[in-house]
């Protein structure tokens, strides 16, 4: 007689582990709080860090950035001379290069509120850099002189509770500007209000500023890609030239090498994982150690140890997936109850961290159990008769 | 996995279900080392109950372990139903311990979160018998032991005997030749320890099935066929069953 399958056991294994609530409800409450930590803070790290190139991938006509060759990120910000549009035009294989102001604007409120805005300042005859999203007005409204375009957050901030509108007035800098139209902007690294108003008038709105050249946007001709441009740019001209792909990705390292953002959500992850790892390793070596001489009398009875050990990687991964399963719906849920909130907009729950999260909670379950395992397979059956 | 073959005909034809032979057994080394069983002979027959008598630390459950297959012996050689032991692999001794023997533990050692009936089914499931099939194999054989009524009833709503009998039952669930028991009236009061006896007193008179029991209960004594008395590891007397009752 060959024993014919699993199931019977599995129906012990199943009942075993349900069988004990409060050991099996802390198991899975283990898990799913050790997931919901982990997949929550990874989450907002990586749209936070996604947040630091969010107004690099909102120009999306542009697919090379030109800088000074000092700059290191997005934010940081070295002038450019204004003949330096003009040598990257000359460039071959350039199919339109337009220049991008970034500075910072004083914006003052009719209330009297203000606030420190970024200003773009985008060409005046393409707009390139301008988001297509509008809440109010269109892309119009910078065709008129001292307009501007207002993303939601700053509209937010100067017109609290009000519907998106166009035609208010603010100060930004010495000049009374008047809100064209307003835009959802992907959210910034930084929570600022966002301007964007035309090249030839958003140093004024800065300040005077000696140079106002700050990138030169630039699309390839067909038949020649972004990479190969860059290079040309950069070995015609001796300026830093990058994708916009390859730009983003240079902003994101910079914070992370040069903040603490990493090393603080680092802590926090292992935090959740060490805690998810000791809590459910502990509950779940607890349980297999109050199972143990049942265990016994089922290997005395003649089952083998590799069927008992499937028994308890049957238990572990019914507790996995339910543990799992919790923790991420309340992830998910959280993102979703916050999407519209202006401070955690754009900060989501990706399949990638749900991926890793998954994988990396399937290790520490794995690991619990291969070292409660360790206990069921070195025990000797005749403990089972030593009472 | 080789399916172990019980030779039936040549273990039934000499009476003999269990034979050990001079089996020594020690546990630890060097200054450590424990000496249980020092030489060790022993017959448990066909149709008949034996008891194996001994105070603690004599060896008693070391050489129930060692016929059950659960331990291995130093030296010596420990047959089974016709079966060497030494020749079985792990597998092999596991597959065999569930399709020819039953056992009843001391301390019952029923799963709490299976009914009656899913304990007694527990050696059909791991045998591979479907589910519904095993627990109705199980439901028929409790209401044989007068616990028709008690299936369904989780054993912590079990009394001690009702207990016991459930554990009964499983080691008899699959009809096994030979039943080991680990002082199995140690739980219960005397009548109950009674009535339990007189079942397997039942089971063992068939001429191809023994039991096996290991005990300090000298309330039971009167069941035994074959009183085994053990000390220090060794079989300091043998007798028969109408010395005893």
């Amino acid at each position: 007689m060959q024993v014919r399958s699993d199931r019977g056991l599995a129906f012990i294994a199943w009942q075993m582990l349900t069988g004990d609530r409060s050991k099996y409800l802390g198991l899975v409450l283990a898990i799913a709080f050790s997931t919901l930590l982990m997949s929550h803070q990874v989450s907002i790290f990586v749209g936070l860090l996604d947040r630091t190139r969010s107004q690099i991938r909102d120009v999306s006509e542009a697919r090379v950035w030109v800088m000074d060759p000092k700059t290191r990120y997005f934010d940081e910000v070295r002038a450019l001379r204004s003949t330096d549009l003009y040598r990257v035009r000359a460039v071959p294989g350039v199919e339109w290069a337009v220049p991008l102001f970034k500075g910072v604007a004083r914006v003052k409120g009719p209330d009297g509120i203000f606030r420190n805005a970024t200003l773009l300042g985008l060409d005046d005859v393409s707009l390139v850099g301008l988001p297509r999203k509008f809440l109010a007005g269109d892309w119009r409204a910078l065709q008129s002189p001292r307009t501007i375009v207002l993303d939601r957050l700053g509209y937010e901030f100067f017109f609290p509770g009000q519907p998106y509108r166009t035609g208010a007035e603010l100060e930004a800098g010495p000049l009374i500007v008047r809100v064209g139209a307003v835009v959802d902007s992907s959210p910034p690294f930084v929570n600022l209000p966002i301007v964007y108003a035309r090249y030839s008038e958003a140093p004024d709105m800065a300040g005077r500023e000696p140079r106002s050249l700050s990138y030169v946007l630039v699309r390839p001709r067909a038949g020649v890609s972004d990479e190969e441009l860059a290079a040309r740019i950069a070995a015609a001209t001796g300026l830093k030239a990058l994708t916009s792909d390859a730009f983003g990705w240079e902003t994101i390292w910079y914070y992370i090498r040069n903040t603490g953002i990493p090393i603080n959500f680092g802590i926090t992850i292992s935090i959740a994982l060490l805690v998810g790892a000791l809590v459910s390793g502990q509950t779940f070596s607890l349980f297999i150690l109050e199972n143990m001489k049942y265990l016994g009398a089922l290997k005395a009875i003649g089952v083998t140890s590799g069927r008992i050990v499937r028994m308890l990687l049957l238990q572990a991964l019914i507790v996995l997936a339910v543990g799992y399963g919790i923790g991420i719906a309340v992830t998910a849920a959280f993102f979703y109850f916050t999407r519209n909130n202006l401070e955690l907009r754009g900060f989501r729950l990706l399949p990638e961290v749900m991926l890793l999260t998954g994988g990396t909670v399937l290790i520490v379950v794995l690991l619990a159990t291969a070292i409660s395992v360790r206990r069921v397979v070195v025990l000797e059956p005749a403990v089972v008769f030593r009472g | 996995m080789r399916e172990p073959i019980v030779n039936v005909q040549s273990s039934a034809q000499n009476g003999i279900a269990v034979a050990v032979r001079s089996v020594w057994k020690s546990f630890g080394s060097g200054p450590t080392r424990l000496q249980v069983l020092r030489g060790v002979d022993l017959d448990v027959r066909y149709g008949q109950m034996t008891y194996l008598l001994g105070p603690s630390g004599s060896g008693k459950t070391t050489l129930l372990s060692i016929i059950a297959g659960l331990l291995r012996a130093d030296s010596g050689s420990v047959t089974v139903l016709g079966h060497d032991l030494a020749r079985l692999r792990n597998g092999e001794a596991a597959l065999f311990r569930l399709r020819n023997l039953g056992f009843v533990f001391q301390q019952f050692n029923l799963i709490p979160a299976l009914t009656a009936a899913e304990n007694v089914a527990v050696p059909l499931l791991a045998a591979g018998v479907p589910r519904r099939e095993a627990v109705e194999r199980a439901r028929a054989l409790l209401a044989d032991l007068g616990m028709g009524h008690r299936a369904d009833e989780l054993p912590s709503k079990l009394s001690g005997g009702e207990q016991q009998r459930t554990a009964f039952a499983r080691a008899m669930i699959q009809s096994p030749r030979l039943i080991i028991c680990d002082e199995p009236t140690s739980a219960l009061d005397g009548p109950t320890g009674r009535r339990v006896m007189e079942l397997l007193r039942k089971h063992a008179l068939s001429p191809d099935r023994a039991v096996l029991v290991v005990t300090h209960d000298f309330r039971i004594l009167e069941f035994a066929d074959t009183v085994a008395e053990i000390n220090d590891g060794v079989i300091v007397k043998v007798t028969e069953a109408t010395g005893v009752r």
